[in-house]
């Protein structure tokens, strides 16, 4: 959450500095316009997508790419990248499905145990933060560059969620009240109030990450490492400390994604959220964060997941085909990075 | 300016000349580098350009080589006027430039360094590295050395990446060959070897110009001597008519600085005592050879020396950037080794880095936040930054540091050197330091602001603080310091009061290479080893 200053202090106001200051100030709202456009687009262009039904569907899409976005931005802000979270959520999928299906088994007395269903949310949270933490230890103690070492954890996860069942999908997730696994799938298809419980807990993920990186230690250490990391270190910021929280906290939050997503499915298959990194990476750099690191708010990245699951849901409701759906997705995050620089550059005079 | 005689150049062309600068101006913004210097070089010769940091002599170097234009002025090579637009021009032209900074791309070999801008090639694109590889092995024979043109750069020691350097400006037909500090980074015996092929050059009729911080050096080649101070041609001449002590009165010239404060008022209460701190070179000998000091609350300290004495070096051993560190520092009585930056900032340690922009400050943040970044846990509370005391702290700080800045709010980019200065020494301040290190605290920062940090220096100091300072520029030293201490080639070479020090004594012992001079004779004597690599 940087809090930009748009006015140059010495200089006194230029007769076109009203204009440009408010072409300025259009630049810095263009994604929440570009939202507002496309959504006024749809309702016009297609009836129904204003409906309620729909709204929900579109917000529980987005809510799996925000997740991974929110922890997505927390990495990018620190001039990093974490291409790993997409196995992750198949991993997790994964991982949740062996557990409903065929429980813990116990070596010494011939049983199973079941794990109930916050138990399974404990051991796919669990294996969220073991890989975040692997990530942060290969780039901060090994110096593997960020996109290299979540490159390899992109593989080996995927590759472990493939050797969990062989390949094999494990379907119908609903578990056994006799075995008190039961409940999964109210992640994914509860509600609170109409509201969906996945969108509920997108709003309150986002708001919790939100107050860490605008008003607590840790997330201003996030902006100076990404601003400049050999100052933030001379200054005592504990650099390689943060950086390996961050990639937890990435991790961690794949893995919720993850449970949501196979609970939403009912079942859970190794190569789900494959490309999902892809989606985050989207989302984050629509919503304003830079990849060189630094800058980046979590506000945007939620408005810039929207961005994209309107866009798509829109598209199909238009019956547009996928292929099109590709270019467009394309031709907006270019056109989103090409407004960021032209802000800059009217930020710098 | 000063009571010196100035030697001018006779105005008619004199035998032998080939290039001449003159009236050569060079401004940047808010400073000027280079006022009317005029430069003469002659064929067969060795010319000495001696200044001080900052006088303008790797300004005038540049413009030589093509590598910026003057603001004004004139060039003639062989009595016809020329202009450089580029490095190539200048190269075409038979001037090649060893650069201080070594350009070379470490993931090229030697010989595809050598010949990176004009490679032998058959038929303009297969580049021939037979003949490539020949010619390099007999450019390095001649500066005799046995290096394999197929090495990669980046696995020379820095010495021999210098070698390459040379190697590449004399790849080329050169008539004028500029040296900025070639031995800066050379060992004794590769100083030895440079000199020979000095000379050779000089019997093939190539013009050298030699830029040098170690005097010493110039009376053994230079022929003729030229001394630049800000900015303008102070003098020239003969190098047999003159000694090192008139080039060093050239180089000065001021009469000495009054001191700004008669009475120091440091107490006896020890901050910081360093004991035997060490830094070894990689390849071999001391970047902190030995250094023991002991430093009082409440007292100036300026370290004095040149390019590649070892100040930066120090501080860094002492706020823990480098590893390989030995020895004591012990800060308020408690040993700081082994520990990080942050745990030596939370002992009362800070570094106020000389590159700013790279060391100092995070860009993408405000002013407020560089400045309270360093000391988060006094504000918090739970696990929340509690804005307003932090705001309030930093608004004191801007305050007393008199940054001008309209809001704390304010990009940290938007400032002017100075006041981003005076960010970083206020984002020190608000970690309440017992000893805070400024390395090079004034550079590139306007004369205003530089009396501004010292002041600030000055307060903090009667505030009981130890301040330690390194700086480059005897006027400085002198008019801020109480006591000062003078480093070359990592060893302390002289510990003075300032009451006791002038500016020929500093730039003396800034040139030593063993003895101590001091006047408390603080420093073992038999920790200091010869520096032979």
């Amino acid at each position: 959450m940087t809090t930009s200053a748009s006015a140059a202090p010495t200089s006194g106001p230029a007769p076109e500095a009203k204009s440009s200051g408010a072409v300025l100030l259009l630049l810095k709202m263009r994604t929440l316009i570009a939202l507002i456009v496309v959504t006024a687009y749809f309702c016009i262009m297609a009836p129904n997508f204003i409906s309620l039904g729909n709204l929900v569907i579109i917000s529980k899409h987005v809510a799996i790419n925000a997740f991974l976005a929110i922890g997505m931005t927390y990495v990018i802000v620190t001039g990093g990248i974490d291409l790993s979270v997409g196995s992750i959520v198949g991993l997790v999928g994964m991982i949740s499905g062996l557990l409903i299906t065929h429980g813990i088994p116990l070596p010494f007395m011939d049983a199973t145990a079941y794990p109930n269903v916050f138990e399974i949310i404990g051991f796919a949270l669990l294996t969220g933060i073991l890989v975040g933490f692997i990530n942060g230890t290969l780039i901060t103690r090994f110096s593997v560059a960020p996109f290299i070492a979540t490159l390899g954890t992109m593989y080996i996860a995927r590759g472990a969620a493939l050797l969990i069942s062989n390949g094999e999908t494990f379907p119908n997730l609903v578990g056994r009240a006799e075995f008190g696994n039961d409940g999964f799938p109210i992640l994914g298809s509860g509600t609170v109030l109409g509201i969906p419980l996945a969108v509920i807990l997108m709003i309150v993920v986002a708001l919790v990450a939100a107050y860490v990186a605008g008003r607590t230690p840790l997330g201003r250490q996030i902006y100076a490492i990404g601003g400049n990391e050999r100052a933030a270190m001379l200054s005592g910021v504990y650099v390689n400390r943060v950086k390996v929280i961050v990639y937890i906290v990435s991790g961690a939050c794949a893995a919720i994604a993850g449970l949501i997503i196979s609970s939403q499915l009912v079942a859970s298959h190794p190569a789900s959220g494959t490309s999902f990194e892809m989606n985050a990476i989207a989302a984050a750099v629509l919503g304003g964060t830079s990849l060189a690191g630094g800058r980046g708010t979590i506000g945007g990245t939620i408005i810039g997941a929207f961005v994209i699951g309107v866009l798509s849901d829109g598209l199909v409701m238009m019956g547009v085909s996928e292929f099109w759906q590709m270019v467009i997705k394309g031709l907006v995050i270019i056109a989103a990075v090409i407004l960021d620089q032209m802000q800059r550059k009217m930020n710098r005079r | 300016m000063s009571a010196v005689a100035v030697l001018k150049q006779s105005p008619e062309p004199e035998q032998g000349v080939i290039l001449e600068a003159l009236k050569m101006s060079m401004v940047f913004p808010g400073t000027v580098a280079l006022d009317k210097a005029d430069f003469v070089v002659r064929r067969s010769s060795v010319t000495a350009l001696v200044g001080e940091n900052g006088a303008g002599k790797s300004t005038l170097m540049k413009i030589l080589a093509g590598v910026i234009s003057p603001t004004s002025g004139e060039m003639r090579l062989n009595g016809e006027p020329v202009v450089f637009n580029s490095v190539h021009d200048a190269s075409a032209k038979g001037i090649g430039i060893v650069f201080q900074e070594l350009n070379l791309c470490p993931n090229l070999s030697i010989s595809e360094n050598i010949f990176l801008t004009h490679p032998y090639t058959r038929g303009g694109v297969h580049i021939d590295r037979k003949r490539q590889f020949e010619r390099a092995t007999a450019l390095l024979k001649r500066l005799e050395h046995d290096l394999s043109p197929d090495a990669l750069v980046g696995d020379l020691r820095i010495g021999e990446q210098q070698i390459v350097e040379i190697a590449k400006a004399l790849s080329r037909d050169v008539q004028v060959l500029i040296m900025d500090e070639p031995t800066s980074a050379l060992s004794e015996s590769e100083v030895e070897v440079l000199f020979r092929v000095i000379d050779e050059l000089k019997r093939a009729g190539v013009a050298i110009i030699y830029i040098s911080h170690r005097l010493e050096e110039l009376t053994r080649i230079a022929d003729y001597v030229s001394v630049l101070r800000d900015g303008k041609m102070q003098a020239s001449a003969k190098m047999r008519d003159v000694d090192v002590p008139w080039i060093i009165s050239q180089m000065v010239g001021r009469t000495e600085m009054p001191p700004q404060r008669s009475t120091p008022a440091t107490s006896s209460v020890e901050v910081l005592r360093i004991e035997n701190v060490c830094l070894p070179r990689a390849s071999g000998g001391y970047l902190v050879d030995h250094v023991s000091l002991s430093i009082a609350a409440g007292e100036i300290v300026g370290i004095y020396g040149l390019m590649g004495a070892g100040r930066t070096e120090l501080f860094e051993c002492l706020f823990g950037l480098r590893s390989e560190t030995t020895g004591n520092i012990i800060l308020n009585g408690r040993n700081l080794a082994g520990l990080t930056v942050a745990e030596r900032i939370r002992q009362g340690l800070f570094l106020v880095p000389e590159d700013r922009q790279r060391d100092g400050l995070m860009q993408n943040l405000s002013v407020l936040k560089n400045i309270s970044i360093s000391s988060l846990w006094q504000f918090r509370r739970g696990i929340a930054i509690q804005r307003d005391s932090e705001a309030g702290k930093v608004d004191e700080m801007i305050k007393a540091l008199r940054v001008k800045v309209s809001s704390p709010d304010v990009e940290i980019t938007a400032l002017s050197g100075g006041n981003q200065q005076k960010v970083v020494i206020g984002k020190s301040l608000l970690t309440r330091p017992k000893l805070l290190l400024l390395d090079e605290p004034t550079r590139g920062i306007d004369i205003g602001a530089k009396a501004e940090v010292f002041k600030t220096m000055r307060q903090l100091a009667e505030e009981g603080l130890g301040v330690v300072f390194a700086t480059s520029d005897l006027m400085e030293i002198m008019s801020a310091a109480d006591r000062i201490i003078v480093m070359s080639r990592g060893l302390v070479t002289g510990d003075f009061p300032r009451q006791e020090a002038s500016e020929r004594l500093l730039v003396a012992a800034s040139t030593m290479t063993s003895h101590l001079t001091s006047t408390h004779a603080s420093s073992a004597q038999e920790s200091f080893s010869p520096l032979t690599e």
